[in-house]
């Protein structure tokens, strides 16, 4: 039945980032955003990319989405050169970026309108699915302004994981949320990414975010972006991030953090 | 149960306004402030409007009315929302059919009327065009108006979901835009009416006796009740005009936008 083989979950992708550099133009003249970038992510990775405002880790994310061309070098998704959007590689955005003309289910179903080979019934049958798994089957037929900002970012999760994406891409999607539900989300995303067996880059400007998500952290530095250093994060999931040891990770991330804003105020 | 107490009670507030402005007509009547040949009494009008009501005229009159208001309307929805699509996502269209738009919204409909006459005469087509120019332009700067407004994530997050263009067209901006499509469609149709009128009261044409020509005709009679009773005709299938047409659409955007309403 292809429901439940839509349903299984897709073998996640690896990435690879080759010398990749991107600059925007301005009133001021150029902004180099991204300078010889290159990273690789293995399947089902989760790498978290760290950095202060305007260190090109979101713009990174938009070029590996496909909303972006690099001005020169190149991502690979197993192998294959990445030049458009597409629903291997699925966004989550900083706002939820949810239809307010659609409901929950509706909104959900976006993505999977568009993919074919299935019935309106099977796509409502995998929207129930993943609002599921979010944890918002009650919420099914709401209105989107009747929602929490959480539950919209849930939303937004289920939106993005309907389609059965290989990567997960997040552009600070927690950012504007309250501690308290972004603690809950923290827990909910890393139970989805075991499950899912997705690749996610997650962007992100807190560090204790990051160590909490990532089993690996990469340091950004702005003007012109580039990559300071990477992390491994040891620990065991879930993770808590008030625990001890996740502490540890994040302040010698911040630490590090400090050191390359200081030395480039010096330069 | 509460919901509905307070719909009738809002319903008798707005009876008893009316009621109480009749009755202030009425008593200013007799009073003998004005003479009743200008203002005639609230009851010879209601005779009029019984008369043309049993005599077939009224009706046949709205029946003509309404044909022409709903086909020239019709037609600039159809013309107007795609030229707005257009002018909102092209510039060669905004430069061009966007500055005529705008130009155009300004000039009053009843302008139109002297060049209608000399180029289709006094034939339906005329009563159209005029209806048409009064309300395609507003439609248009809507339509371009609410595209522009909507958000750029919007269709950021549909590219990624792998819709294409016409697809993001047609199922984002669209629907995105539709609060700025309904007033739009609301202001066209106030333009629309007062195009129509405009254009009856100044052209007798025989294919059809409309609204505005019976106005027109009262004043030739100096038939005030005549006059008065049309004009309130014209008010009233204006209000519900407002209640059927605009009111559904604009209780789904309530509800699903979570705007307005307090």
């Amino acid at each position: 039945m292809p429901l439940n083989e839509e349903l299984q979950p897709s073998a996640p992708a690896k990435l690879a980032v080759e010398h990749v550099s991107k600059e925007f133009q301005t009133g001021r003249g150029g902004v180099k955003a991204l300078e010889d970038i290159s990273l690789s992510i293995s399947e089902g990775e989760f790498v978290c990319l760290v950095g202060p405002s305007g260190c090109g880790k979101s713009t990174l994310l938009s070029i590996i989405a496909g909303l972006e061309e690099p001005d020169s070098g190149q991502i690979l998704a197993d192998g294959k050169r990445i030049t458009e959007p597409g629903r291997d590689r699925m966004v989550m955005f900083q706002e939820a970026a949810l239809f307010p003309w659609l409901d929950v289910t509706g909104n959900v179903m976006f993505g999977l309108k568009l993919k074919p080979n299935l019935t309106n019934a099977e796509r409502h049958e995998v929207a129930r699915f993943y609002i599921k798994l979010v944890g918002l089957e009650r919420f099914a037929s709401s209105n989107i302004h009747e929602l929490s900002g959480g539950m919209k970012q849930r939303v937004a999760l289920a939106r993005a994981l309907a389609p059965n994406p290989r990567v997960l891409l997040m552009d600070e999607p927690f950012a504007a949320l309250d501690a308290l539900t972004r603690e809950q989300l923290y827990g909910d995303i890393q139970r989805i990414w075991e499950a899912r067996k997705k690749t996610i880059i997650f962007v992100t400007h807190n560090v204790r975010e990051a160590a909490c998500l990532g089993n690996r952290v990469i340091l950004f530095s702005p003007h012109p972006g580039r990559i300071r250093q990477e992390f491994k994060i040891n620990l065991d999931r879930p993770r808590d991030i008030n625990s001890v040891e996740l502490a540890g990770y994040s302040t010698e991330i911040t630490r590090a953090l400090k050191g390359y804003i200081v030395a480039e105020a010096a330069e | 149960m509460n919901r509905t107490l307070i719909a009738i009670r809002r319903l008798i507030t707005s009876i008893l306004f009316f009621a109480a402005l009749v009755f202030l007509w009425h008593v200013l009547v007799q009073r003998g402030t004005w003479s009743p040949l200008l203002l005639p009494d609230p009851s010879a009008v209601w005779a009029y409007l019984v008369g043309a009501i049993k005599d077939g005229t009224l009706l046949q009159a709205c029946g003509v009315t309404m044909r022409r208001l709903l086909i020239g309307y019709g037609i600039s929805i159809v013309i107007g929302i795609p030229l707005g699509l257009l002018t909102a996502r092209f510039r060669v269209f905004a430069d061009t059919i966007g500055v005529l738009a705008l130009g155009l919204q300004t000039l009053p409909s009843v302008c139109w009327v002297p060049l209608t006459l000399l180029w289709f005469g006094q034939t339906e087509f005329a009563m159209l065009f005029v209806v048409i120019m009064g309300s395609l332009w507003s439609m248009v700067i809507a339509t371009d108006n609410g595209i522009r407004n909507v958000p750029p994530i919007f269709s950021r997050a549909a590219r990624t979901m792998g819709a294409k263009p016409i697809f993001t067209l047609v199922f984002v901006m669209l629907p995105a835009s539709l609060p700025f499509i309904v007033s739009g469609m609301k202001q066209g149709w106030a333009f629309a009416w007062r195009s129509l009128m405009a254009a009856e009261i100044y052209v007798t044409i025989l294919t059809g006796f409309g609204l505005g020509q019976l106005l027109d005709n009262g004043r030739s009679l100096s038939a005030m009740d005549q006059v008065i009773g049309i004009m309130i005709v014209i008010i009233v299938i204006g209000l519900l005009a407002d209640k059927i047409l605009f009111s559904p659409w604009e209780r789904f955007l309530h509800h699903r936008w979570g705007t307005g309403r307090s």
